[in-house]
């Protein structure tokens, strides 16, 4: 078995015995990234350098016999929206292009202070928004199984990453199904935990009632690893849960025998791909062989998850997305006529009539007559001939059509024409749109019928699953309705493209935890998720019955004719 | 339900989102056909449910009130549009705007 096909269990025992070196192992995936993502998609930033004198670092101390962390020389991608010091954290969205968080996401410190080596950071939908990957601003995710075809969001790129082995583990981020749905279009493992249990401080905040970090890896085993170090209480995060966090990874032995789990008769309402499905079904005759017995049991305000997600998650958006106001941080458009804008305080760039600044991974103005300027290190660019054009290091933004467009209406005064200007430039289409519908589901005279009345449709649905979870252990089911679609299928509709989550909102709206695995493949190849949802706090319940089911299938080693 | 494209240019003003006119004759249908899908939440009587806005039980977090390291003024300007090395710079919070 090659090196890069190792589960990251494997992995961390090779450090740790001195099998492989870290320097070896962070080598062979950063290799892996070079050479296959220029066709996946997957990183928006790679940081070589750093990721191998980490690794380096590691290896001295092991040498010395000083100790390492229990993660130790372990390859890690971070889905973009986690606050990361040495690499930007855009979001995956023009408003942050360049943006250097001054501080570590609690996650990322614990990675780090465990001894992972992060060696990139994931593209995703902008800000989290998204069932396709397709909503980020600096490309789509390619689903490793088939280029065509959406890996699934809104943490693609952490998905599609693992399944083609450009990373062991990944970090996501799901509020309402963004870790288990691209997990289950993408083939590979995904772990939503409970509500509180995995810190939030430093994730950048989309709906702050129903986000949660959690890993993505090939196995539940490998997902029981990462929960060690990664969850627990954090006082720098006032909903964080207190509870004792248990070793997940040792009490992945114990029995199913007994193991009593829910199957949803609303899960095979219209929508529901055959192929999915039979693979779905064909999963629960595994665990019944495993010992477990299933039950039929009812969430009768299943179908209103998608209405009560589509409210709550706008209208906590559209107040927390009110910090992008081009004053403190992200981009800011300058007012007066003509174009001029000024790109995340790294970048500045002022432009004269007709010049138009096109500002993508690379950065890249183009000024005037036949000037163009390749802006790397310090370039002195002077359109206008008064302020030169300051550019940093890494500073992807793209200043197309937004920049000097004719806005209709009149603005207050400058200070609003600017934050009015910067959102507009800033934010990508489905991030106006929820900032839209969630102030309007708001606002005043819509409030009651809109948001209130969701929060209590939200109770109704987190009562059912208390009713369910008296008369079973876990409920069941599939992740997605179909299997992963093609790139550009939804992107026209919305509303379409909103059902994708419809398995998977209910989990985050009760507040509960939920695991997603692959459970077979259709004929045409693309790999079918299960879901396993359990009450809250039961992560080793959870990581137990995943991880028993890969010891009796082998779906979750299938690998994508990529990395072959 | 339906909603007018004054309607969606008010709230676009709420937002703080500019808008152009391709803009708001999009919104205008986009949203108008989310907000009748979400309406369909209208079937359920839930006068008798308490709204529930965070799953967990509400709990009130206390620390001591004691001063702790934070951002230094640098850290804090280092990512900001316009600064004066003390403040955030703005355009004039008061006064005439051109018209978009």
């Amino acid at each position: 078995m090659q090196l890069f096909e190792r589960s990251a269990t494997e992995i961390v025992h090779a450090v740790q015995s001195g099998d492989i070196s870290a320097v070896e192992c962070v080598t062979t995936f950063l290799d892996r990234i070079d050479r296959l993502d220029g066709k996946v998609n997957a990183f928006l930033a790679v940081n070589r350098e750093r990721a191998l004198a980490q690794a380096a670092d590691i290896d001295t101390r092991r040498a010395a016999g000083k100790p390492i962390g229990p993660l130790a020389g372990l390859p890690v991608a971070v889905k973009d929206a986690l606050c990361t010091t040495d690499f930007p954290t855009t979001c995956a969205s023009k408003m942050l292009a360049g943006y250097r968080p001054p501080y570590d996401a609690e996650v990322v410190a614990r990675l780090r202070r465990a001894d992972a080596v992060i060696v990139g950071k994931t593209n995703m939908d902008e800000f989290a928004m998204g069932g396709s990957n397709e909503n980020s601003a600096f490309g789509p995710v390619h689903n490793p199984w088939d280029l065509s075809r959406a890996p699934g969001g809104s943490s693609g790129g952490s998905a599609a990453c693992v399944a083609a082995d450009m990373a062991p583990v990944a970090i996501g981020s799901d509020t309402g199904g963004s870790i288990r749905q691209p997990a289950g279009l993408c083939g590979i493992t995904g772990f939503k935990p409970t509500y509180g249990r995995v810190s939030r401080r430093g994730l950048v905040a989309f709906a702050s009632s129903l986000d949660q970090v959690g890993p993505m890896a090939r196995s539940a085993a490998d997902c029981a690893l990462i929960m060690e170090s990664i969850a627990g209480h954090d006082p720098g995060d006032a909903t964080s849960l207190t509870d004792a966090v248990p070793s997940y990874s040792q009490l992945l032995n114990e029995p199913l025998a007994g193991l009593r789990i829910g199957r949803v008769a609303e899960h095979y309402g219209p929508g529901l791909d055959p192929e999915v499905a039979r693979g779905v079904d064909e999963a629960f005759a595994v665990f019944k062989a495993a010992g477990a017995t299933v039950h039929d049991v009812e969430l009768p305000h299943a179908k209103y998850g998608i209405p009560t997600y589509y409210l709550i998650a706008p209208c906590e958006a559209s107040s927390n997305l009110a910090r992008y106001d081009g004053a403190h941080y992200g981009v800011r458009a300058e007012l007066g006529k003509g174009v001029r804008a000024e790109l995340g305080g790294v970048v500045r760039a002022e432009l004269g009539k007709g010049v138009r600044a096109e500002l993508g991974g690379v950065v890249r103005a183009e000024l005037g007559k036949g000037v163009r300027a390749q802006l790397g290190g310090v370039v002195p660019a002077q359109p206008g001939g008064v302020v030169p054009a300051q550019l940093g290091g890494v500073v992807p933004a793209q200043l197309g059509k937004g920049a000097g467009a004719e806005y209709v209406g009149s603005f207050e005064s400058p200070l609003v024409e600017m934050y009015c200007r910067s959102r507009a430039e800033g934010f990508g289409p489905e991030v106006k749109r929820r900032i839209m519908l969630g102030t309007y589901a708001l606002s005043a005279g819509y409030y009651d019928a809109f948001y209130a009345k969701a929060l209590r449709v939200r109770r109704l649905i987190q009562q059912d699953f208390l009713e369910a979870f008296k008369k079973v252990d876990l409920i069941a089911g599939p992740v997605s309705p179909t299997p992963a679609f093609p790139l550009g299928e939804k992107t026209g509709d919305p509303l379409a493209m909103y059902l994708v989550d419809m398995y998977t909102v209910g989990t985050n709206l009760a507040g509960i935890g939920g695991i997603s695995f692959p459970c077979g493949f259709t004929k045409g190849g693309l790999p079918i998720g299960f879901q396993l949802q359990g009450p809250a706090l039961a992560e080793t319940l959870l990581l137990r019955s995943a991880d028993r089911f890969q010891r009796l299938t082998d779906w979750h080693r299938r690998r994508p004719p990529l990395s072959v | 339900m339906s909603l007018s494209s004054k309607d969606v240019a008010k709230v676009g003003s709420l937002a703080r989102l500019a808008l152009t006119e391709d803009d708001l004759e999009r919104m205008t249908g986009e949203l108008s056909k989310i907000i009748d899908f979400v309406s369909q939440l209208g079937e359920l009587d839930t006068s008798a449910v308490e709204p529930l806005a965070h799953p967990l039980d509400t709990r009130n977090v206390f620390r001591d009130d004691e001063p702790a390291p934070s951002l230094t003024t640098e850290q804090a300007l280092a990512s900001a549009p316009r600064h004066d090395g003390s403040c955030f710079l703005v355009p004039a919070v008061l006064g005439e705007s051109g018209a978009a």
